[in-house]
């Protein structure tokens, strides 16, 4: 996937966590957190969702590198650039 | 040994008054409708489908969830919490209560669930079978969602309420359990105000279909709105239904500060055990019940107006209910005996609040509302003073005495007087 596709899913999959907020207006460079009503079980759903729908495991210690679209994106773009 | 000091003799800081309602049932999502619904035997039961049990009976509800959730609450939380989540909002609303200026530390949730767990339990386990049982795809969310202070902790949650709050499991007596918890913690000075009644998602659990069926006491007709028939003689078992209801109960002397509406006063109530059989009832002890309700009350048989029914549609299950009526009200010419059931199948962990509201409306119409689905009566379920499909007018009923039993043998009887 393209880090364009990549951004794609991840917002699909943010629109399923955060239904309420408005995602067009997200900026990449800015926390999830300070843009939206996120807690820890919201970005566990992340990690989640990208298990199932990829197989991707993330682990414990690289949840960080979801803080923004463009940190998660970047994190994303070698472990997804096969699918 | 039994306190039998009646209510009236009671300072007004012991005497517990009911003056909101919030609920949802399968054929009405607040008390005007549910009436109405019941006075025109409106059933609330319809076909449903679930997994693995295929095509079945339910009675669903259609409250609006969005009224006081977020989709994101929604995702988040369970069915029961939902439930508890909408009822609580409109008992509060219904009580006229200035709930901004509410200290919320002293508001305590007391919710009566059958069970809660197996929904969200059932869905995981369906989700992880696609990942060939591997538990890693095991949501995170289940904890939060199955312990069983849940339903109770979504409401504290919702309204910023930071007193107590547990649910209370009790079979299908769960609903009185809730309001007799909650009238028992006001009296101990624990809270100001409770919010207390049942909540039931049971219809979204395969397993409990599928064990009422592997019971033989699962309904079956080829009416849906004719499937639900306690005392009839063709009766086969039970609807399994979803619903909510939820009271705000307040010590009078706040009531009468504040000028509150008050639909009845909580005068007496009992909770006992067969220690018999794990399913089956016994008359012996539910008799008991409701006795000790009538001694705690201070009241006779013969002052008892009408008789909520927890019958359940199944075969031994009505006939032993009405033969522990009989042993009671025998001497009683004036009593009447309902079944809510008939409307709306069985809501399980809501089931004795649903039908506790459904009678108390009598306090202010005069009307005691039917069974119906009654086409030919079972002998064995004869009561004087059963009111069959028809509603029944009445002359000032005061007192109204809700029967709500369950599975283990735990029985609960509550008694609610015209204020």
């Amino acid at each position: 996937m393209t880090p364009a596709a990549i951004r794609g899913e991840v917002l699909d999959i943010l629109e399923n966590i955060a239904p309420d907020e408005d995602l067009d207006s997200l900026q990449d460079d800015v926390s999830f957190r300070e843009q939206l009503e996120m807690d820890s079980m919201d970005f566990l759903d992340i990690v989640m969702e990208l298990r199932k729908r990829h197989r991707i495991q993330i682990p414990e210690e690289d949840y960080g590198q979801l803080a923004s679209m463009a940190s998660t994106v970047e994190y994303l773009t070698p472990l997804m650039k096969d699918i | 040994m039994v306190a039998t000091i009646s209510s009236n003799h009671l300072p007004d800081n012991q005497r517990i008054v009911l003056t909101g309602i919030g609920l949802t049932a399968p054929n009405g999502n607040s008390l005007d409708e549910f009436r109405e619904s019941l006075l025109n035997g409106r059933s609330g039961v319809s076909e449903y489908e679930i997994r693995y049990v295929g095509k079945t009976f339910a009675g669903i509800c259609r409250f609006d969830e969005r009224r006081h959730q977020a989709r994101k609450d929604l995702r988040r939380g369970t069915r029961a919490g939902s439930v508890g989540v909408y009822c609580s909002n409109e008992a509060i609303g219904d009580s006229g209560l200035d709930w901004s200026n509410i200290d919320k530390s002293r508001v305590g949730i007391y919710l009566g669930v059958t069970e809660h767990g197996n929904v969200e339990t059932e869905n995981e386990i369906f989700e992880i079978k696609g990942y060939d049982y591997d538990t890693s795809f095991w949501s995170h969310h289940h904890n939060p969602r199955t312990v069983a202070n849940n339903p109770a902790g979504e409401v504290a949650l919702n309204m910023g309420i930071t007193g107590p709050h547990y649910t209370i499991g009790a079979a299908c007596a769960a609903g009185n359990a809730g309001l007799i918890q909650g009238a028992q913690m006001l009296r101990l000075n624990e809270c100001d105000l409770a919010l207390c009644g049942g909540v039931s998602e049971s219809i979204r659990t395969f397993g409990i279909f599928a064990s009422f069926r592997s019971q033989g006491a699962l309904a079956e007709h080829t009416d849906p709105t004719r499937a639900s028939r306690p005392f009839d003689m063709q009766r086969n078992g039970i609807v399994v239904s979803e619903g909510g209801c939820v009271y705000t109960l307040e010590r009078l002397e706040d009531a009468r500060r504040r000028g509150a509406r008050i639909y009845g006063e909580l005068v007496g109530y009992a909770m006992n055990t067969d220690a018999t059989d794990f399913v089956l009832p016994n008359p012996e002890r539910q008799a008991e019940c409701v006795q000790l309700a009538l001694k705690r009350a201070g009241l006779v048989p013969e002052q008892i107006d009408i008789v909520s029914t927890h019958a359940t549609g199944t075969t031994s299950g009505d006939t032993q209910e009405c033969e522990a009526l009989r042993r009671v009200f025998s001497s009683s010419d004036r009593t009447c005996f309902n079944n809510t059931k008939s409307f709306i199948g069985h809501s399980m962990g809501a089931a004795g609040a649903l039908e506790l509201a459904g009678n108390l409306a009598a306090f202010q119409d005069e009307v005691c509302h039917a069974t119906i689905n009654v086409d030919q009566l079972d002998p064995e379920c004869e009561l004087k003073g059963l009111v069959l499909n028809e509603p029944r007018e009445m002359k000032s009923p005061t007192y109204v005495l809700n029967n709500s039993f369950g599975m283990l043998g735990i029985n609960s009887v509550v008694i609610v007087k015209r204020f």
